[in-house]
């Protein structure tokens, strides 16, 4: 019995979904959730710290009660080569006496011991919900504090209600546009290098594309934000190009970045074979450089003979499968689809927390007619059209685990908590094996048969 | 990672946290309220609230947990969140459908000023539904808090004296701890043949089986007739002062169920005295059953004496659990020199202080406290293991003592919320863990001269 998406969901939620080929309108997103829905979306604070809290070496003091540090206390999963300092949690702990009295004083109280026993060179105080009701002057108290101590104290304005996590990419995008630019006194040279925006370095993910940059006889300049630090940040005005992976949550510095600094920028995925030789054919293309071209293709030449049969292997056992695929970004969503078809799997479902307009209309033009597209979806909808699209499988974050579990559906977590890099050729096999060894886990067969048996 | 702590104490002027031992009330109100069957529990605040409470759940029980949220926007935190609350209100029974929804507000909803009880009065709440509600500030007091408050709210929303004499049952608070442990302490009770009402309930809830099918509500839980009826109970046995108190006496005023205030049932101690307090109430022997549970017990506890003798221990977590458990380990000889909990209360010294000072020990006792402090405590004074839950991790690898994985949360290690920590059989579960800690990091150490195959 093939449903019609949106008849059974809430009349407000009917715009957010789609059926390709069945619907010609398009898909409303990018607007606030529906009050009162089991969302699977986060808040400005969650927005802004994941894409700052892989800057290793600063401070990240949360200023508010104490739930938004505790939940958010080293649960990035990015890796670093330098300093730990980012996987600490610190938070002012307001109490309600300075929910009453004010918080800025104690906001610079914590300041002023962080800095004696961590002795950093950058802070970065998030504002929280009642931080932004209380009104305490988040941007007096740090620069005091920066001059005080005489490092940067970055305030980044991050209080939960005022928009969805998208905002918090912005004001985390505010605040590194405060940390790079470069003072007067300081003279910047361009160099041959690049930037690289949106990865975060889970499982070490940076470091693979930064070895195929390398390879192809550029350097990286500095990523942003996995495994960097204070130093690399302030030189990031000196790159001639600018990639970006995660164009959720830095098409906005990017854009800054051209504006401020002329660096122009490129959207790049590396996820799957095929984005990534695409993507760095690209990046090879704006160097315009035979030699970086000749190198380019040897890479790409070399590493899809070394991933191929593998790749090919799983494809063989995976063929025939269906996935769905929820997740935070659009660019993920994107890539997942050409991703999985490399490994013979259909997708049958697909949505984002926070998908923009245009990555849905690709998306749209990507998928197979009958495919259900969805933007800021509840956990009801997800179990609906996995059931109706017969899905074996789910892409998703910590909250849809053991949603897809209970249905006896395969996971793979595309999100803080995968335990391989998915990027790059690399990323492509350890991919497709985590697809397999879910999928084909003998543990779906005790739940086949305990519905057969009782 | 933790390279920046100082072995020397020195004063924090800020009174801020570095790395916390609590966090915020609403996920303590939105773990209670899932003990509830067929609840959906709601944040009345901002999105990030809701999910990360039910992401946190998560990790920690790996069960799909439920919760709605009023996604308040900028215009709601000016204005006020009524509109918010009723549109929410309306849109869980017509989508999730529940029996009942139990709110709990925020940091922000509570900062400005939302009243609660006044917009459910003109909340259009379908028939033969209910909602009820707590407060819980996140800048007061700590998860446990929540969990107690929405607690209480079961019982001033819920809890009914419908017939003249109070019937043959008990109401049982398990306080916050794992479904494991609730299933353990109904056992208990169904082992003595008292009929008893446990809430909240989370067992067959985030511990669901496996069918193959999503429940939104699973099996799991305390009914609303069950709520109701825990107004005619003869008494409440609330299990940890500080998840448990504030509901029962609620129910001793409201109903006059009378209330006994009783430690988590954890060790031999405890849990006698738990036991007691049932055969005390309803003139019940305790069954052999039980008795033989517990000489196993002890008899185990003979049998491992020399592990554990003399040995130094850390303990943080919550409060009532961190009570139990130091308890538990002064009975097996350890030596707990450093206790914490990140939950406020003078309650928690005062009791601490004297369980110490009985035993003669001289330890660090602290409620309010965080990891950092904690740390440099086992700096200055180190001990031979931690017992805490996953955030102990990153002490016990900077100073290589092995660490006993008790609490909440666990996020790093699966089925213990399946398993108990309370009554006999969770005390036999807890010699088991600890003396395999101890046993583990001594078999790694052992010089190959000094490694042993009988210990």
């Amino acid at each position: 019995m093939e449903m019609d998406a949106g008849l059974w969901a809430l009349e407000e939620r009917k715009d957010s979904i789609t059926v390709k080929g069945k619907h010609k309108k398009q898909l409303k997103c990018d607007t606030d959730s529906v009050a009162g829905c089991v969302s699977q979306r986060a808040c400005v604070y969650c927005g802004a710290r994941v894409v700052l809290n892989p800057i290793t070496d600063a401070v990240h003091l949360v200023h508010g009660p104490i739930g938004c540090a505790s939940y958010t206390w080293d649960i990035r999963g990015s890796l670093s080569s330098g300093s730990e300092l980012y996987r600490n949690s610190f938070s002012t702990d307001l109490q309600e006496e300075d929910v009453i009295f004010g918080g800025e004083k104690k906001l610079a109280r914590a300041i002023n011991d962080l800095v004696e026993k961590c002795n950093p060179k950058l802070v970065f105080v998030y504002s929280t919900c009642i931080v932004g009701v209380i009104g305490d002057d988040l941007e007096a108290v740090c620069k005091a504090a920066a001059k005080k101590h005489d490092i940067e104290v970055i305030p980044v304005q991050s209080s939960g209600f005022i928009g969805n996590k998208a905002a918090g990419y912005r004001a985390a995008c505010d605040a590194l546009t405060r940390l790079i630019a470069p003072q007067k006194s300081v003279k910047m040279f361009r160099n041959r290098s690049i930037n690289y925006l949106g990865d975060f370095n889970l499982a070490g993910e940076a470091w693979i594309i930064k070895n195929y940059i390398k390879q192809m006889g550029i350097d990286i300049n500095v990523t942003f934000t996995g495994d960097s630090n204070y130093e690399a940040l302030k030189k990031a005005p000196q790159a001639s190009l600018n990639i970006i992976q995660c164009a959720g949550s830095m098409s906005y510095l990017a854009q800054k970045m051209q504006e401020q600094y002329e660096i122009p920028y490129i959207r790049v995925s590396f996820l799957g074979i095929e984005d990534t030789s695409e993507s760095l054919r690209r990046i090879a293309e704006a160097f315009n450089d035979k030699e970086i071209t000749r190198r380019t293709e040897k890479l790409i030449k070399n590493e899809i003979e070394k991933v191929r049969p593998t790749i090919e292997g799983y494809r063989e056992k995976l063929s025939g499968s269906k996935a769905a695929v929820y997740v935070g970004g659009g660019f993920k969503a994107i890539s997942l689809i050409k991703q999985f078809r490399e490994i013979g799997i259909e997708v049958v479902m697909i949505g984002t927390q926070t998908g923009r307009q245009d990555e849905y209309d690709t998306i749209n033009t990507l998928v197979d007619d009958g495919t259900v597209v969805l933007d800021d979806a509840n956990p009801t909808e997800l179990e609906r059209f996995m059931v109706q699209k017969g899905a074996n499988l789910l892409v998703g974050g910590v909250k849809e685990r053991p949603l897809a579990y209970k249905l006896g559906v395969a996971f793979v977590d595309h999100n803080h908590d995968r335990k391989h890099p998915l990027s790059g050729f690399t990323g492509a096999v350890n991919f497709a094996r985590e697809v397999y060894s879910t999928v084909c886990s003998p543990v779906w067969k005790f739940v086949q048969q305990g519905r057969q048996s009782l | 990672m933790l390279n920046f702590t100082p072995k020397e104490l020195q004063e924090r002027k800020s009174g801020g946290m570095i790395n916390p031992a609590k966090t915020c009330q609403p996920i303590g109100a939105m773990y209670a309220a899932l003990g509830i069957h067929r609840c959906l529990p709601h944040s009345h605040g901002s999105q990030g609230c809701c999910s990360y409470h039910r992401m946190h759940l998560t990790r920690h029980f790996r069960d799909p947990v439920m919760a709605s949220t009023s996604s308040f926007t900028e215009g709601a935190s000016v204005f006020g969140g009524g509109a918010n609350l009723k549109t929410s209100i309306k849109n869980v029974f017509a989508i999730y459908d529940p029996d009942i929804m139990a709110i709990h507000t925020t940091c922000l909803t509570e900062t400005i000023g939302d009243d609660i009880p006044a917009y459910l009065g003109t909340a259009e709440i379908p028939e033969g539904k209910i909602v009820i509600h707590c407060n819980t500030p996140s800048y007061v007091g700590s998860h446990i808090t929540g969990f107690s408050n929405m607690t209480k709210g079961m019982v001033t929303y819920l809890s009914e004296a419908s017939t003249e004499t109070k019937k043959e049952q008990v109401n049982l608070i398990p306080g916050f701890v794992n479904p494991g442990d609730m299933r353990e302490i109904k056992r208990l009770v169904k082992v003595m043949g008292i009929n008893f009402i446990m809430f909240p309930d989370t067992s067959g809830v985030v511990d669901s089986p496996m069918t193959g099918k999503f429940e939104m509500y699973p099996k799991g839980g305390t009914t609303i007739g069950e709520l109701k009826d825990t107004g005619n109970s003869r008494l409440t046995l609330a299990l940890g002062s500080f998840a448990s108190t504030d509901a029962s006496l609620a129910l001793e005023r409201k109903c006059k169920v009378p209330a006994k205030i009783m430690k988590t049932p954890i060790g031999v101690k405890a849990t006698d005295e738990f036991l007691m307090a049932l055969r005390n109430g309803f003139v019940k022997e305790i069954p052999y059953e039980l008795e033989e549970e517990r000489g196993q017990l002890v008899d185990i506890m003979t049998d491992t004496h020399y592990h554990f003798h003399g040995k130094k221990v850390a303990v943080f977590g919550d409060p009532d659990i961190v009570i139990g458990l130091t308890e538990f380990v002064l009975s097996l000889g350890m030596i707990p020199v450093h206790v914490l909990t990140g939950t406020p209360g003078n309650a928690f010294e005062k009791e601490l202080r004297a369980m110490l000072l009985e035993a003669g020990i001289k330890g660090n006792v602290k409620a309010s406290g965080d990891l950092f402090e904690f740390h440099q405590w086992i700096k200055n004074e180190t001990v031979d293991l931690i017992i805490g839950n996953t955030y102990g991790k990153y002490i016990a690898r900077a100073e290589d003592i092995p660490l006993v994985r008790v609490g909440f949360p666990i996020l790093d290690r699966s089925v213990h919320s399946y398993m108990p920590i309370v009554g006999y059989k969770g005390a036999m579960r807890l010699i088991e863990m600890i003396s395999g800690a101890l046993l583990d990091k001594q078999d790694r150490d052992a010089a190959d001269e000094d490694f042993e195959l009988v210990m």
